[in-house]
């Protein structure tokens, strides 16, 4: 039997939160969080509530705290994350919690919106595709891949103080992914919108993020680039 | 209960979805998009290899008449040759206008669009051996499709009702759709979305089956809603068993593996699709290759202890390949299945991936039923995109990197033709109150039920069916059995019962829902697929091998109110090229 302590919520019953435990039968195998949630709901406690989709780490859905960590239940298995007798499922740190592991990601959304993540050329396209040389397409491995799972601003102490005016991780790692296309021209107006002393500069370089990306991207590098751009700028 | 009125409304934020309403709002329409979770977390994102289409970059010489002809082979000849012929000839601008977009597309070192090989391609006419024709962006080509896509909306300031669920269509009392009910998952709102012009872009319903590729998401809601508002269905015996989903897991596997030189091995170590497409191999029709797996495996050649999968074999590629082409690929087999590519091959069997049938289309998206002389007659106000609708450019087995084209191009093509509907003038009757309160009437029901059968055990119990009965290979008297258990599973299914009762972020009540939506899906596949007494693309009766173009060489159509199976002519006259002609079809 697996021990889980999960963190409950609901709006309309409960007046604060709380942890409730349940004992699974997992019949020893080495499942993935998520399996487990289904589970549980399946067979312990249908109201139980989460977000999950294409269950193999891609979609993004089921960013979660697990023991301690974030991460994504779908591609989380038992024997990482359990190392002691229990595991601890709570919603991601920091957002709002709508109800049980659900959280409110308009925040997180919102500053992803921010930095404008669409491709900005107006120079008039060619019947073809614009080229790009295979040199320049590899500036944008370890960018585009990001799935918004918001497992990285969620686990960042300067995005915890200031959600509102520190564009985050996950946003900023955007930011430089069209600083970075050989494609896109505005550079100058991109980087203009992010020069003040939140945006990017919140950064402390923690880490967190890099740490928990499911997804082994690496937003801290990201952020020193952004850095390093808007201080050539500024002299 | 609220109403909310929109010029457009897309229910679905996927591909389809998402291209229809970037084409509606650029064009200055109020125009929203309903989709239950955010849009990037829609089953697209999933897709991998690629898109199919020929903008002769890995050849010079390419022709979208070729790409024609390989499509229309791989549909067995039941793809519709007008809509075949549109999506092949204008994929290549909607390749280009999704690049235009920032599509973070792998290149050549020409600095074009890196194309790889992928199954059923050839040039010219099937004559010129294998083609590479699909575009690709690493193997995460669904996710920088869909991402690309959500950030040009945030651009054109697109209406999202994020994490709102479709429940039913509404009818006005001339039978034209004017919009459906949907939920607002996290406060239990419940409102009439008004609107003229529907777009379905809901995607497919893979979860019918216990074994499949798709997200827990693809629960046939377009599916559930049309046959419920007397929307037929076509060719819904139609579904793609994947030939590489990883063994125990499910998780897809990309065709681009072999389309890069993998191949899979039987348990001698054979590459036994030597003896089954002496030319194409491993990269036959995916139907091909899912049969003579089974086949493999049902004659004692399978691997594992229970000689229950085949292997992929990648290693001999290189790290150096793998890690640049087939990242992704790396990472879900060392997840799911616990072994390292660059190594040792990955246990693979054939998965439920994708459907064929849907609801029948026009190339401008419209949605058809057949009056009582047999004719194609528009419904009014309602289209449908994507895997949900049945163009028909798949017919009987579909593509490699067809689906994420046939989405782009009839999403864009939705929206361009209800854009200029929209300027003609679209004059439909409002609903009554009565025609609002039958749509509702279905959430009335489960909210008012005290008691019965819980969720999870009924779509455990659906799944099984389904993957039992209606598999990759078929017999007549099996699949009567499988459609008397569904006979008796309907009550239970319509009387679920919900297990939480708030409003708040409800997702049991969604599961109901959508477990209802999984059964119209399922049953309509079960019925037509005991209909159609012929082997064709993934549909493969034991009891009838032969094709037999005589009888079958038709689209079938299913009527959920009646149970009926009747039939629909397959379009053979494309506009600007000779028709291909049914032919034998081997690889």
């Amino acid at each position: 039997m697996l021990e889980v302590s999960l963190y409950r919520y609901n709006p309309e019953t409960d007046e604060a939160p709380y942890m409730q435990d349940f004992s699974v039968d997992t019949s020893g195998r080495d499942l993935m969080v998520l399996d487990v949630l289904e589970l549980i709901k399946a067979d312990y406690d249908g109201s139980v509530t989460y977000r999950r989709s294409c269950r193999e780490g891609v979609c993004g859905s089921d960013g979660l705290n697990m023991n301690g960590k974030n991460g994504l239940a779908c591609v989380t298995p038992l024997s990482e994350t359990v190392k002691g007798e229990k595991l601890v499922i709570r919603p991601l740190p920091g957002l709002p919690v709508i109800r049980d592991l659900v959280v409110d990601m308009s925040l997180f959304y919102a500053q992803y919106e921010k930095v404008q993540p669409y491709l900005q050329n107006p120079s008039p396209a060619p019947a073809i595709e614009r080229l790009q040389s295979p040199e320049e397409r590899a500036q944008l491995d370890g960018l585009y891949e990001c799935i918004l799972c918001a497992c990285c601003s969620t686990s960042c102490p300067s995005f915890w103080w200031n959600p509102d005016r520190f564009i985050g991780p996950a946003g900023l790692l955007q930011a430089y992914r069209f600083l970075a296309d050989s494609r896109d021209t505005a550079t100058e107006e991109r980087l203009g919108k992010l020069d003040d002393p939140f945006s990017v500069f919140r950064c402390h370089g923690i880490q967190n993020c890099v740490n928990v990306c499911p997804k082994g991207l690496n937003p801290t590098k990201a952020i020193g680039h952004i850095r390093t751009m808007l201080l050539n700028r500024a002299t | 209960m609220r109403t909310i009125s929109f010029d457009g409304v897309i229910v679905g934020g996927g591909g389809a979805g998402m291209r229809a309403a970037l084409q509606l709002a650029q064009s200055g329409y109020k125009t929203a998009v309903i989709s239950k979770v955010f849009p990037t977390r829609s089953h697209t994102v999933s897709a991998q290899g690629g898109i199919t289409c020929a903008i002769a970059s890995a050849d010079p010489e390419d022709d979208w008449r070729w790409h024609m002809y390989d499509t229309v082979k791989g549909s067995d000849y039941i793809g519709d040759q007008d809509a075949i012929e549109y999506m092949c000839s204008v994929g290549p601008e909607a390749i280009f206008e999704l690049e235009h977009m920032g599509l973070p597309f792998s290149r050549t070192e020409e600095g074009r669009i890196y194309q790889r090989p992928f199954g059923g391609q050839s040039k010219n006419f099937g004559e010129g051996g294998q083609a590479a024709r699909t575009c690709a962006a690493a193997d995460r080509t669904g996710h920088a499709l869909l991402h690309t896509l959500y950030q040009n909306n945030i651009k054109n300031e697109t209406v999202f009702f994020n994490e709102w669920f479709a429940v039913d269509l509404v009818k006005n009392q001339d039978g034209a759709v004017v919009g459906v009910i949907a939920i607002c998952i996290e406060t239990g709102e419940t409102v009439y979305v008004k609107s003229k012009a529907t777009v379905f872009a809901t995607g497919g319903a893979g979860r019918i089956y216990a074994s499949t590729t798709n997200a827990h998401i693809n629960t046939g809601d377009g599916m559930g809603m049309a046959l419920r508002a007397g929307v037929p269905a076509q060719d819904m015996e139609m579904w793609q068993f994947h030939p590489t989903g990883i063994y125990g897991a499910g998780t897809l596997v990309t065709e681009g593996c072999r389309g890069e030189g993998g191949y899979l091995v039987n348990k001698d170590g054979e590459r036994f699709m030597e003896r089954y497409a002496p030319n194409a191999k491993d990269l036959a029709g995916r139907d091909v290759v899912a049969r003579s797996m089974v086949l493999e495996i049902l004659e004692g050649r399978g691997c594992g202890p229970n000689g229950d999968h085949v292997k992929l074999k990648l290693d001999h590629l290189g790290e150096d390949v793998l890690e640049s082409r087939l990242p992704g690929i790396c990472e879900l087999s060392r997840t799911f299945a616990h072994v390292d590519p660059v190594k040792e091959p990955i246990p693979v069997v054939p998965t439920c991936h994708y459907m064929m049938g849907g609801i029948p289309t026009n190339v401008h998206g419209q949605a058809l039923t057949v009056d009582a002389s047999g004719n194609d007659t528009v419904i009014p106000g309602l289209y449908a995109c994507g895997e949900v609708a049945c163009v028909s450019v798949h017919g009987a087995n579909r593509l490699g990197g067809n689906s994420l084209l046939d989405l782009v191009v009839f999403g864009r093509a939705s929206g361009l033709f209800i854009e200029k509907s929209l300027r003609d003038g679209i004059e439909l009757r409002d609903a009554s109150q009565t025609d609002i309160d039958a749509a509702g009437s279905r959430l009335e029901a489960l909210n008012a039920r005290a008691s019965g059968e819980q969720v999870a055990p009924l779509r455990h119990e659906l799944q099984e069916i389904m993957q039992n009965h209606f598999g990759v290979f078929r017999t007549g008297e099996f699949m009567r059995e499988g459609i008397a258990k569904l006979d008796d599973l309907r009550t239970r299914v319509e009387n679920v019962a919900l297990a939480d009762r708030s409003n708040a972020f409800n997702t049991s009540r969604i599961e109901c829902l959508e477990l209802q939506n999984l059964f119209e899906t399922a049953e309509a596949t079960a019925i037509v697929a005991e209909a159609r007494d012929e082997s064709r693309g993934a549909h493969a009766r034991e009891d009838f091998t032969e094709r037999d173009d005589e009888n079958w060489l038709c689209h079938s159509l299913y009527q959920g109110e009646s149970k009926k199976v009747s039939k629909r002519s397959v379009n053979f006259t494309p506009q600007t090229v000779e028709t291909f002609q049914p032919m034998a079809r081997s690889y």
